[in-house]
Order: structure tokens, then sequence, then C-alpha cells
């Protein structure tokens, strides 16, 4: 059951609750990045790695830290703080060990660290943990939803790179052309994810 | 109160817990930076132009550091600019010779004509995808000004239909030559000598349909040089630099005045 749940948050993570077409979290990079598709590549494997490790640490401090003192409404400010640190630890230890990762991620890296999708992937995941009801998230489950959420928004900016792609030698009114007709389309794309709704909602009270 | 207290104390504490991770991280796994290739990266214009063949200032001072490049390949930087990182790296090199570019074409609109009217893109690599170009002349300088966008300089305009560099400002970056779809803007020594200006292979009674000032490769130029430093090859003469003494034989011998003088 456990495998199973794990599954049913990792999709939820990417489709129903995808955070840029979903949420419209983190659109700054969405529309900022998703020119090329290798640049969009880059960001979003730098996001996913960001978004991981930063639950990772953000999850225990909010379970063990600020809950026992009775102080979750500091979860922002401390998270920021948590994962802007975080961040700047894995560029050092980047730059030594894996210097080839830490040229490809290039600028991607500190970019992101306070990255509206990351803090939200951080803050949101905490509302689903609610001991009361039947189903609760989990450490696992966290960081499950923390790649969900990531691959989510490789998803989001691998797909859109490609209309992008074909907005390039569209015939646009110019009126539109440029950003106009660049937000038209995310509509659209974020419409199209409205679909899933409740794809995978029905999975996790079996769970 | 003691609310607020703990937490500023919750918010100070894991601040303080990250900031010495941090230092102390950053302490343990510093990577020792090469200090010549700053020291270098200093002397080097800046300019980011790719003209010694590198992704930049940065990328050819980090080969120049490693010693896998030459000093002396910098073209905007001169020769202060060698001296300066040949003293930091402790090895003597050779003044390095000024050089200036050259547009290889004085076609302009008195000598030679379009063959079609143009309303593309005013780019001389969009007209150049449109049948080879708007010019009568197939391998002229049709002056939408791809080189002039280029120069980082500006140093090179068009005017009258055809680029023109302007020597005093030109640092023989190459830019214009990678950018000009012709290929007719060439690096040659700043000295005085004779250089044909004409980059048609056309052959001569072609040519000189085309345009009142292109070499015909009649060869007059090469019979008048005592040097050698002239040579006709595919209708088009070229005079070696190395070899002119700037006597002025070819440019007087030269029917078509494509050959001139240049400083």
């Amino acid at each position: 059951m456990l495998i199973k749940s794990l599954v049913a948050v990792f999709l939820a993570a990417i489709l129903t609750e995808n955070y840029v077409l979903s949420k419209f979290l983190g659109i700054c990079p969405f529309l900022g990045v998703s020119k090329k598709l290798n640049t969009a590549v880059g960001m979003s494997v730098a996001v996913t790695f960001v978004m991981v490790l930063s639950t990772a640490v953000t999850f225990p401090i909010y379970t063990y830290v600020l809950v026992p003192m009775g102080m979750e409404y500091l979860q922002t400010v401390l998270f920021i703080l948590v994962i802007a640190g975080l961040v700047q630890l894995v560029e050092i230890v980047l730059r030594k060990y894996i210097p080839s990762l830490y040229n490809s991620l290039g600028i991607y890296l500190p970019l992101i660290t306070t990255n509206c999708a990351v803090l939200g992937v951080t803050m949101l995941v905490l509302q689903k943990v609610d001991s009361t009801t039947a189903f609760t998230y989990t450490y696992g489950h966290a960081l499950v939803n923390a790649f969900g959420a990531g691959i989510g928004f490789l998803v989001a900016m691998v797909m859109f790179a490609g209309v992008r792609g074909r907005l390039e030698s569209a015939d646009i009114p110019k009126s539109l052309k440029g950003l106009p007709i660049t937000l038209v389309a995310a509509a659209l794309v974020s419409l199209s994810f409205l679909g899933f709704a409740g794809f995978v909602d029905k999975l996790i009270p079996l769970a | 109160m003691t609310s607020i207290l703990i937490a500023v104390g919750i918010v100070a504490g894991i601040g303080l817990l990250i900031g010495l991770i941090l230092s102390v991280a950053s302490i343990i796994m510093a990577v020792p930076k090469d200090e010549k290739a700053e020291k270098i990266l200093e002397a080097l214009p800046g300019a980011n132009c790719g003209a010694c063949g590198y992704s930049g200032c940065s990328g050819y001072a980090a080969a120049l550091a490693k010693g896998k490049a030459e000093p002396g390949l910098c073209a905007p930087g001169g020769s202060s600019c060698t001296k300066a990182v040949s003293e930091i790296l402790g090895v003597e090199t050779g003044a390095v010779e000024p050089k200036v570019a050259v547009v290889k074409c004085r076609g302009s609109l008195e000598h030679t004509s379009y063959r079609a009217e143009y309303s593309g893109i005013m780019s001389c690599a969009a007209a150049m995808k449109i049948g080879g170009g708007l010019t009568a002349c197939t391998y002229g300088c049709m002056g939408l000004g791809d080189c002039e966008a280029v120069c980082p300089y500006d140093a090179i305009h068009v005017s009258n239909g055809v680029a023109c560099v302007d020597g005093g400002k030109c640092r023989a970056c190459t830019l214009c030559v990678k950018t000009c779809p012709r290929g007719i803007i060439e690096i040659v020594p700043k000295k005085e000598m004779a250089l044909n200006r004409c980059s048609n292979r056309d052959k001569g009674g072609v040519t000189r349909k085309l345009c009142d000032v292109g070499c015909i490769g009649c060869k007059k130029c090469e019979k008048a040089c005592e040097a050698g430093a002239v040579t006709v090859k595919d209708f088009c003469a070229k005079v070696d630099p190395s070899l002119c003494t700037n006597c002025g034989k070819c440019v007087e011998a030269c029917p078509q005045q494509c050959i001139t003088y240049f400083k």
C-alpha cells in the first residue's frame, strides 16, 4: 500500500498538481528559460535537484523544531533561509567534487535559490501532513512529491519549449508578438492540464 | 514577549548554523583559483571577441596560464597586451605585427549596380539566401551592413553601397571577417603596401561588364612587380604583403584601378 500511495503522490505532483501549470508557481523561469530546449532541461534538472534537497531538510526542521515549539508561522522566513544556504552549500560541494555538473548547471543553480516553486513545494506539502485524516504525508511522501514536482516542472518546460519553437515560425499578429502570445500559449497549455483533474486523486484515499 | 524571543532565537540560531556550515565548507572545499589566469585576464582587453580562437578572454587566460596557448594571439590587445601577458608568464615574445581588416571590394554605386531590387530583411546574410545576393557582382560587397552591426569598435561603415574599414579604429578582431557572407573581408598587416581591393573571380570580360573597378585578371600587375609579390589566380590578383615593397608599379599598371595603395 505504501508503494501505491508513493506512486499516486508522484503522479499527482506531475499531472494534477503540476506546480507550474496548476498552481502557477515558478512562472518566471517557465517563461524566461523555455526559449531553448537545452536550457529548459538544464534549468529543470537544477530545480528538481534543489526541490528534493530542500524538502529533505525543511521537512524535519518543520516537524521537529517548529511544531514542538508552536512556531509554525516562521516557516516562510526559515525555509527561504534554509533553501538559500543549502543551494550555496550544494554549489560549493559541486564545484569541488563534480565540476562537470557544476559547469553544466552553471548560472541556474544560484538563480533558483529563492524560486517560488521551490519554496512552494516545501511549504505546500506541509498542508498535506494531517494525522487526523485517513491519509497523511510522511517524510517519504514529501520527498517523492518534491521529486515529482521537479519532473512536472521539467515536463511543463519541455512541452512549452516545443510550443515556443512552433510560435517562432508562426504568423502572429503584430500586437500579439513576443510576450502576449507566449502568455496566451501558456494559458492554453495550462488549460490542457486541467484535463488531468481527478485522474490521480481517487488513488490517494484508497492507499 | 517570550514567544518573539523564541522565534528570533530559532531563526538566528538556524541562520548562524547555516553560516557556520557554509564558512567551514568553503574553507575545507575551497577550489584553488588560478592566480596567474586571473592576472592574465586583467591584462587582456576584455572584449571577448574570440579573435584568439578561445571562447572569450577568460578562456584564453585559462589556456595561457596552463601553457596551452601562445601569448600574442590577442589582436585587439596588440603588442602592449602581449607584453603584459608575457611578463606575467615569464616568457619572451616578439612584438605582434599590427593588423587591420580590409574590405576587398570598392564597388560603390557609381562603379557597379544592383541586379535586382531588394526589399527583404536588410541583412547581407538574408540577401545571400535569395538568389545569391542583390549586387550585379556575385563576389562584391552588398552594403547591407552585417559587418557594421557586428563590429564592437565602430570601425566599419557602409557608405555608398560598400563597406569601408576605419584603420584607426579597427583592432583586427576578425568578427567582421567571420560575419561577411561573401567572405571578402580580410585581415592584413597594417603597413604601407599595394593591395588588390577586388574579390571577383569571374573571367575578365564578365567582370568588366559588372563593375568599373573589378579585377579582370589581366596579369599586368604580375608582370610589373619586380619583387614577385603579385600573383594572379582565378582571374584575381593577390599581393603578398610580406614581399610587397610598396614600389607602386602594380598600381600604375592596373587598368581597372583595383590595385591601390594601402596604409
